[in-house]
């Protein structure tokens, strides 16, 4: 299977790229490729040209400075899962990367496509809003900053403007009072999530100070789960509290993905079960 | 417009001229004449392409040649030195780790990768880092048991 014919371009910066964009309005941006790549071979994806930023140095790599955890957009899913600095300042994260794919997809996926792609089926943007992450972009009017919350907006679609392109994910670092989890529930076959939760928990004086639940999978976007966090605020992380407050899944996750796998009313079943024992990893 | 692309393979360096489209698994097969790295699914799911670049296991029908320009990739026929089968390679003979040997290429290109990650990697580790991998006639076992004794082969 070949991709249709396509015009490349490798840019040797940022802003040769953001240009490149320009002159090219049917171009679409190419970082690992493990995306976009499967759909221009399926035909499900025709860019007229595709602008290569793989080389871009300055979107690769991970930083920690005044509390903050920095990942450039090319960091792989191999670097994510396998970097000190995530495990001790955002382990969820580095949990969740580490459940990408496989380890060849993983050394060549990037958290930056995987974010600019919005698959509903990708376990990254579950992640990212959870932890509250602020995503970097650059494009024509300069560098911008825009908050996970409102970054995905329908299947397969982002807040990214025309020629803009992520260049990192900023997440605050976590202290030892929060943990967090990931738990994805995948596709036997193709590992992509059917449901993943992610649960965010901080605990002081024995009860849970604050708590963020996100769902991935039966929606277009991942969703934010308001109920389950307010019926856990303030009560002890055991089983009955995190039972009861999971039992409010379905206020918040109404599934509209479904198919000959995994109908949309087994995915609102699956979303309660993922949110408990993401809740319950993030407690122990 | 066609690209010119140079990609040293087992050592050598081929340079030639490439659609943008041309997929590494179709440089290294098609361009270069190394049938050894086999495609199986062509939707970045079945392993059977998995070659090094870098030093690092890929799924080469997931890799634009255009996207290796410049780099150094390792295929199945680059694993045996002087004659001397790879230790995986090894293993897989003495295991008797394949049936049909369609995804051969590939499983031996990513134990051998996994086993460097990882040296002291067990056997549940092993098999779960074999996902990026089918085989559809062994059922695994004897897969795993050449890579355990590889595991063992390399350590020593």
């Amino acid at each position: 299977m070949f991709p249709a014919n396509f015009d490349y371009y490798r840019a040797g910066s940022l802003a040769e790229a953001v240009d490149l964009l320009q002159k090219n309005p049917g171009a679409k941006v190419l970082a690992g490729g493990h995306s976009l790549v499967p759909a221009m071979k399926l035909r499900v994806a025709g860019p007229s040209a595709l602008v290569d930023i793989g080389r871009i140095a300055d979107l690769k790599g991970i930083s920690l400075a005044n509390g903050q955890l920095t990942i450039g957009a090319l960091t792989t899913h191999a670097e994510v899962a396998n970097s000190p600095l995530v495990k001790d300042n955002c382990g969820v994260l580095a949990q969740a990367a580490g459940q990408i794919g496989d380890q060849m997809i993983r050394n060549r996926g990037t958290i930056g496509g995987s974010l600019a792609h919005a698959d509903p089926a990708a376990d990254y943007p579950t992640v990212i809003r959870a932890v509250g992450a602020m995503i970097t972009v650059f494009g024509p009017n300069g560098l911008r900053m825009i908050n996970a919350d409102s970054f995905f907006t329908d299947l397969f679609s982002t807040a990214l403007a025309d020629g803009e392109i992520i260049t990192s994910v900023t997440v605050a670092a976590q202290d030892a009072s929060t943990r967090g989890s990931y738990y994805k529930i995948p596709h036997p076959a193709s590992g992509y999530a059917v449901v993943g939760a992610c649960a965010i928990v901080s605990q002081a004086d024995g009860v849970c100070s604050s708590v963020s639940v996100t769902v991935g999978g039966a929606t277009a976007n991942p969703v934010r789960c308001a109920g389950v966090e307010s019926a856990l605020i303030g009560k002890a992380a055991n089983e009955a509290n995190i039972a009861a407050a999971a039992a409010k899944t379905d206020e918040s996750v109404n599934a509209t993905m479904g198919d000959q796998y995994a109908s949309s009313e087994y995915r609102n079943h699956l979303a309660a079960v993922a949110v408990k024992r993401a809740l319950m990893a993030a407690s122990a | 417009m066609n690209h010119t692309v140079t990609i040293t393979i087992n050592g050598v360096k081929h340079t030639r001229e490439v659609e943008p489209r041309t997929l590494l698994a179709s440089f290294i097969r098609d361009h270069v004449g190394l049938t050894g790295t086999n495609v199986g699914c062509d939707t970045s799911q079945c392993g059977a392409c998995t070659v090094h670049v870098d030093g690092q296991a890929v799924k080469s029908c997931t890799v634009l040649a255009v996207q290796a320009d410049g780099s150094s990739v390792t295929t199945i026929e680059g694993m045996a030195q002087g004659g001397k089968l790879h230790a995986v390679q090894q293993a897989f003979w003495d295991q008797h780790g394949l049936q049909c040997g369609y995804c051969t290429p590939g499983m031996i290109m990513s134990i051998s990768y996994m086993l460097k990650q990882n040296p002291n990697a067990s056997e549940e580790e092993i098999r779960h880092g074999l996902e990026g991998n089918i085989c559809r006639c062994t059922g695994y076992q004897n897969i795993v048991k050449a890579a355990l004794q590889a595991r063992e082969a390399l350590s020593n």
